[in-house]
């Protein structure tokens, strides 16, 4: 009896599944402690502490939404608290000299983060869906215009700022090269991003999964769903304040920004473009949103119009995110018909990118018109120079959008053709595997 | 009352109205303890509704429903559920997303005492990994374990229901319809699970199929339009002339 009923669980991880999954873990540690060596520039260092902190952020976000299916629009409050609890502890600590270091102060954003989850969480965790996503906008609201009245602690439009170099050194480090913030948030979010895997793989972040496929049935196993949902809140709450504590730590500033509209809604897109169906989707989504603001803002003025537009075409297109799209090729590499699908891909490309190029020339030129009709109209965006006023470009956008348009419908049509078949064969090469 | 042992399920005047429909007209339901017990009624008879009453679902616009004598009328369901009754659904309701397995753990974590721990790894728990594999294999699906129930057939996705159903170790099991949909066969297959994991609890079941009824149960009632009209072993409900003439000679015409 006990033979069969340890033969109906799942085996227990063989030797080389743990060593995989530490080598991981070990692997990416040594990334972060190697990556400055290879790009050492200051500005690649504030990129790679801004996508540190973006990943805590985002994964963070997904404890409710992947995890335990909460929409919300206001996650920024816990970051943004977060944040000035930090300027101000910061501040605080300078002044009585007390003998806490740097390193520690995310603790306290976390703390600010908690605090105010466990606060507010019961109530509006009381149900998940419209309900929940309606009180998440609404506080969200409350607490960026309270930034703006309650100003001798949120410090109004210019927000409050401090000097992070002047607290306890450790090591000799004072924390104002860019470097050891790069080190200080790496260690950071390795450590947030290990806790809130382990938390996915306890009794409570199963049953936040429960609750997300069915808080119904979750009642009827035992379980208050209520509780669930409150307890993701301050998980999510504390994690999202350590985030806005390095985030304050980095810009040695906070202000209302970071508990506004756009810091919610851009955490919303890092999710779901990465995946919210994966753990590691957030931490892609968080990367690639990071790299394309930066990237975006440099080449056009209208960067947050693309941005729209891209997250647009994944919820339509990619409703898995980037990494739902990558994982859905694991049977065709596993069954070796990877191969049958990448020329069509190909074919697709190319259309799909004409069309895409129409719309940036169409995007930039009306753009162009709209904002500053008297100047030259001879213009660049992504660093092309082209004539705005010409009809040529006109006619160009056209011609790119509808044609590329017409021929990307029937080259993704094959391109699906091509998937069905190599999935089909996958699966029967897997059976005969 | 005193020395004797209380009933597992004891409803006394209970009403239940939906707006100004009055759904359950006056319920008086006695379910003795480790009985196998059917509840019988043409469709819309209120016998979902019943079952949604004593498990906490909806509450009751009056009267008492006491689980093994303590009243539990007005109690939340996941309360209700960790005093010992659990039940199925008559539309199958498990977590679509998830596998089988995570399908049936779920339902053996807080019966275990895992509550709503999240500093304990859950794949370190040799009790909730035990108690699922048994049940995962009662249930005769082994094979399946990593399929997400989603994508079960139907007869699965119903034997799945009556996993997560008893899965807590409950002692007093209600089950909608649980072979409503399944062939012969299947049903067939059905009734001896059912009959081998209650053994030694209480059961309420609703259920069409009347060779199911009287081959299962130890008493039998009868609802129509929201009134329990007979109630008595399956001898006396097959020869009430009232239930005759609601219920059974419909179906035997
Ligand atoms: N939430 C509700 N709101 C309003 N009316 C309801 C509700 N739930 C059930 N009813 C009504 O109550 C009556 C009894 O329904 P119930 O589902 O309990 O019947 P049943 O005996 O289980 O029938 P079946 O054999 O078809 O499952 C039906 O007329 C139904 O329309
Ligand atoms: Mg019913």
């Amino acid at each position: 009896m006990r033979d069969i009923t340890v033969s109906a669980a799942p085996p227990p991880p063989a030797l080389a599944d743990k060593l995989k999954f530490y080598g991981i873990w070990v692997g990416v540690a040594l990334i972060l402690l190697l990556l400055p060596k290879i790009l050492s520039s200051g500005g690649s260092l504030t990129t790679f502490s801004l996508i540190g902190i973006s990943i805590i952020f985002a994964l963070s976000y997904n404890i409710l939404l992947g995890q335990t299916g909460m929409l919300s629009f206001g996650h920024a409050v816990y970051y943004g608290l977060g944040g000035f609890l930090a300027i101000h502890a910061i501040n605080f600590i300078v002044g009585h000299k007390f003998p806490i270091p740097l390193p520690l102060v995310p603790m306290i954003g976390g703390a600010t983060g908690l605090f105010f989850a466990a606060l507010i969480g019961w109530v509006s965790t009381q149900r998940s869906g419209t309900a929940f996503a309606m009180i998440s906008l609404g506080l969200a609201e409350l607490v960026a215009s309270s930034a703006l009245i309650l100003r001798s602690f949120f410090g109004g439009e210019a927000g409050v700022s401090a000097n992070r170099t002047k607290l306890l050194k450790v090591f000799d480090w004072n924390f104002g090269p860019q470097i050891q913030i790069y080190y200080l948030v790496a260690a950071w979010t390795l450590v947030a991003v290990i806790a809130m895997y382990a938390l996915t793989r306890t009794p409570l972040g199963r049953m936040c999964n429960a609750v997300r496929d069915n808080p119904e049935r979750v009642q009827f196993v035992g379980y208050d769903p209520h509780v669930i949902r409150y307890l993701a809140f301050c998980f999510a709450g504390f994690f999202a304040g350590i985030a806005g504590a390095l985030a304050a730590i980095n810009f040695e500033i906070a202000n209302s920004a970071y508990l506004g509209a756009v810091q919610s809604g851009t955490v919303l897109f890092a999710a779901y473009i990465g995946g919210i169906g994966f753990f590691i989707g957030p931490i892609v989504g968080a990367i690639f949103v990071t790299f394309l603001s930066l990237g975006l803002s440099d080449v056009t003025p209208v960067w947050q119009l693309y941005f729209g537009l891209f997250f647009i075409a994944v919820v339509m297109f990619a409703p898995g995110g980037i990494t739902g799209l990558l994982m859905m090729h694991r049977p065709l590499l596993k069954g070796g018909t990877m191969l049958r699908v990448l020329p069509s891909y190909a074919v697709a490309l190319l259309p799909t990118l004409a069309m895409v190029i129409g719309l940036m020339l169409a995007i930039e030129s009306t753009v162009h018109y709209t904002v500053n009709p008297s100047e030259n109209p001879h213009i660049r965006a992504f660093g092309i120079p082209f004539n705005a006023a010409s009809p040529l470009t006109w006619a160009a956008a056209l011609a790119l959008i509808v044609v590329g348009f017409a021929l990307a419908r029937l080259s993704w049509r094959r391109v699906g053709h091509a998937w069905d078949e190599a999935l089909t064969t996958a699966r029967q090469n897997g059976v005969a595997a | 009352m005193s020395g004797k042992e209380p009933n597992a399920i004891e409803l006394r005047d209970v009403e239940k109205s939906f707006g100004i429909t009055k759904v359950i007209q006056t319920i008086n339901l006695k379910v003795a303890q480790g009985e196998r017990h059917a509840l019988i009624g043409p469709n819309g008879a209120g016998k979902s509704t019943t079952f949604n009453l004593i498990s906490g679902y909806m509450k009751p616009t009056s009267g008492s429903i006491q689980l093994r004598g303590e009243e539990i009328a007005g109690l939340r369901p996941f309360q209700i559920n960790r005093r010992g009754l659990s039940r199925s659904f008559q539309v199958t309701n498990v977590f679509g997303n998830m596998t089988v397995w995570e399908n049936l753990r779920c339902a053996v974590l807080w019966a275990t005492g895992q509550r709503y721990a999240f500093w304990k790894n859950i794949d370190k728990l040799p009790e909730v990994r035990e108690r699922t594999a048994r049940i995962l294999e009662d249930i005769h699906l082994v094979g399946r374990r990593d399929v997400p129930a989603g994508l079960l057939t139907y007869a699965e996705q119903r034997a799945l229901e009556i996993g997560i159903t008893i899965a807590g170790g409950a002692n007093v099991i209600l089950l909608d319809e649980p072979t409503a949909g399944m062939s012969h066969a299947e049903t067939e297959r059905a009734v001896s699970l059912i009959r081998r994991l209650t053994e030694g609890r209480t059961l309420l079941i609703v259920e069409h199929d009347m060779s199911v009824v009287f081959g299962l149960a130890d008493r039998i009632s009868v609802l129509v339009y929201g009134q329990v009209i007979a109630s008595g072993t399956p001898e006396e409900i097959r020869g009430n002339p009232k239930v005759k003439e609601a219920y059974l000679g419909e179906e035997a015409a």
